[in-house]
């Protein structure tokens, strides 16, 4: 959120005001008493097009700040509920530019995006006036020293009164990208205030999530309040999982086959009343009979749930284990258990996996051969 | 023949005293390849107990670093399994040392590491495959990686994938055709070699008769292979993505699997391969279908 990329921004001295995060319309209106003058009130979601939401305004007076406040604060963004807005001074602001450091999947390598045509949809820009929005690629090796940061200021055509301040405060987002290990820093609007002062007026920072290992302070900036319920225990229970809008739960290992998975069902469910997969949730190599219990508990305990498709693979896993898993799953939830099972084992012990399942004779498990075939039976069973 | 892999790459193990390391190791003896050894710098002068392809038991020596290990047994492969903490300097290492071809396994490595080693790569000598990939397999040959080696034996189909499992199911739907090698490029946002790169390798590869390309939701890969395919491939091409279902700017797992906005989707990246001639298949057993019409038609 905007108020969290500018905590990262002034850690590492990009120029920025803070102003104060509020939850209530009454700390709106106190925060904007101390800050004195014109403020604006800010929702704080992690989502673009807050403005057009209707989710930022300005307030001439802290009574004014307290009623958009009052009326910003439960708002819903992109289906994300505010709760908590961002009080902020109002800003003289002359002129507004936008600036980008970022991953370049296609080159394999950083990207700066710089325009000084900024403040709106960069997209916009990029569409109407392409020659603006400048794009300058930065070496994963060398990086961004002050010759480099001079070349893009350069490049950018930032009006020459402004170089200097340009450059340090491309110096010190290089570094909120290279130490806070960002996959994206985004200044929009990077913007001249009166008196010639560059200021980041709003802010977006991706984080590697690979990287929190060397960042425990990163924890701090997941919100753990916007997230689904259901997403946020399979996170606890360190599930890879994705709520949808559908009732064919799904379980399977490796991301690429529960991907298709989820395509197989949704073009089964076409026969049978367009039910739609559940979620994403792949169980990666080790399908034990605990990760199994966990991942079929989460899944159970969406309440769109009719069905549910287990589909794996066995590659390194083997399917007597996957076979163990959902037994000892169906086990450890007893009656909670409620839902049928369709189970598709391939390769690597099937025999031995099919062989404990059919023994086991359970009245929700249903074991199908193929993954069209399981993926068809899960769809009808949902449409039931 | 094969690409970049066969019976003759002499393979070493980054991190073989490890639990993953260990594992494969045995897997990797087991399905023929010619492992001579491996690197830890904390365990250099040990050897490590494995069976190799005939039963036979075997002792590894294991080396300090990958250049000791390259000059002693003449290795010109190295898997890498070391955690995502050391993964970047395991790989800067092997590039230093010019190892031929760097398989990196390892999955959850920092983006930012990823890049400064393959940066690093440029220029050099080394390939690196990876990372968080299942690696690659020349069936009846070699493999440097986690693929299990049983689902498929050799054939004319050159495989190149995105996604580990995905591979396995495609090598098992066309398990009666059988493979000259299948590689997985892995899910993360920057890897290695590219399916571009795969694809060049296939297309010259004179035992490789029909490609199977798997790639998936995210990234404009697929949209670039399309092109390169058009202009460059003259083999029969089949293609499958997966992530037609999923939603804009959720992560699927693999790092790369994210759709944000309108480019990426498992749409754009099917008419762009139909537009380059190839078959896309809307399903897994779909797609072996379509490589099957072609092979019989060959």
């Amino acid at each position: 959120m905007e108020y969290q990329a500018k905590e990262l921004f002034a850690k590492h001295d990009v120029p920025v005001t803070l102003g104060a995060v509020v939850t209530t319309a009454d700390e709106a209106e106190s925060a904007a008493q101390e800050i004195g003058g014109a403020v604006v009130v800010k929702a704080q979601v992690k989502a673009g097009g807050r403005g057009k939401a209707g989710g930022v305004k300005l307030a001439k007076t802290p009574a004014e700040a307290r009623e958009h406040a009052s009326n910003i604060l439960g708002m819903e963004i992109k289906g994300l509920t505010v709760n908590r807005v961002l009080i902020v001074p109002a800003a003289e602001i002359v002129e507004e530019y936008y600036f980008s450091f970022l991953l370049d999947r296609s080159n394999r390598s950083y990207l700066t995006i710089a325009s000084v045509e900024g403040g709106v949809e960069i997209e916009e820009v990029a569409k109407t006036n392409p020659d603006a929005v400048r794009q300058i690629p930065v070496d994963a090796t060398t990086g961004v020293d002050e010759q480099k940061a001079r070349e893009i200021v350069a490049d950018a055509r930032f009006p020459i009164e402004l170089v200097d301040q340009a450059v340090g405060t491309i110096l010190s987002l290089w570094k909120v990208f290279v130490e806070e290990d960002a996959t994206l820093v985004e200044v929009n609007p990077l913007a001249r205030l009166a008196g010639d002062k560059l200021e980041a007026l709003d802010g977006k920072v991706s984080l590697d999530e690979n990287a929190d290992f060397r960042h425990p302070d990163h924890a701090e900036f997941e919100d753990k309040a916007a997230a689904d319920p259901l997403e946020a225990k399979a996170k606890e229970k360190g599930l890879n999982y994705v709520k949808l809008d559908g009732e064919v739960g799904i379980i399977g290992n490796g991301a690429g086959l529960v991907m298709s998975t989820l395509d197989v069902v949704a073009y089964a469910g076409e026969a049978h009343g367009n039910v739609k997969p559940a979620n994403f949730l792949d169980i990666g190599g080790g399908a034990s009979a605990e990760v199994m219990a966990n991942g079929l508990d989460v899944i159970l305990g969406d309440p769109q749930v009719k069905s549910v498709f287990v589909n794996v693979f066995g590659g390194i896993t083997s399917c007597d284990a996957v076979a163990n898993g959902i037994k000892g799953a169906l086990e450890l939830l007893g009656d909670n258990a409620s839902k049928p099972l369709v189970v598709r084992l391939d390769g690597n012990k099937v025999d031995e996996g099919r062989a404990i399942l059919n023994e086991l004779n359970h009245p929700l498990v249903t074991q199908v051969d193929t993954m069209d075939g399981a993926a068809d039976k899960a769809a009808e069973l949902a449409n039931a | 023949m094969s690409i970049y892999l066969n019976s003759d790459s002499k393979v070493i193990v980054q991190g073989i005293t490890g639990g993953e390391g260990t594992k494969h190791t045995a897997l990797m003896l087991k399905a023929g390849t010619n492992i001579v050894g491996g690197v830890n710098a904390r365990k250099a002068g040990t050897t490590v107990s494995h069976v190799d392809a005939d039963g036979k038991d075997v002792e590894l020596p294991v080396f300090g670093s990958v250049a000791e290990a390259m000059k002693e047994t003449g290795a010109d492969v190295s898997v890498v399994f070391v955690p995502p903490p050391f993964a970047k300097d395991a790989a800067m290492e092997a590039i230093d040392a010019g190892i031929g071809l760097l398989v990196v396994i390892t999955e959850g490595i920092p983006v930012q590491d990823t890049a400064e080693f393959f940066a690093h790569s440029q220029g050099t000598k080394t390939r690196i495959i990876g990372p968080n990939c299942p690696g690659i397999i020349t069936p009846g040959e070699a493999l440097a990686g986690i693929t299990p080696a049983t689902i498929a034996g050799k054939g004319p189909i050159g495989l190149v994938s995105k996604s580990g499992t995905l591979t396995y199911q495609m090598m098992f739907e066309l398990r009666d055709f059988g493979f000259t090698s299948a590689i997985g490029i892995g899910g993360d946002p920057i890897i290695g070699t590219t399916h571009i790169d795969a694809l060049e390798a296939f297309e010259a590869d004179p035992d490789t008769k029909a490609i199977v390309m798997i790639g998936e939701i995210g990234g404009d890969a697929e949209e670039r292979a399309a092109e390169y395919i058009k202009a460059n491939v003259t083999k029969p091409v089949v293609g499958y993505v997966a992530g037609f279902t999923a939603p804009e700017g959720k992560t699927m797992g693999h790092a790369g699997a994210i759709v944000s906005g309108s480019s990426g989707t498992a749409a754009a990246k099917k008419e762009a391969l139909e537009a380059a001639g190839v078959k896309v298949g809307k399903t897994p057993s779909e797609t072996a279908a379509l490589m099957r019409e072609i092979l019989q038609s060959l």
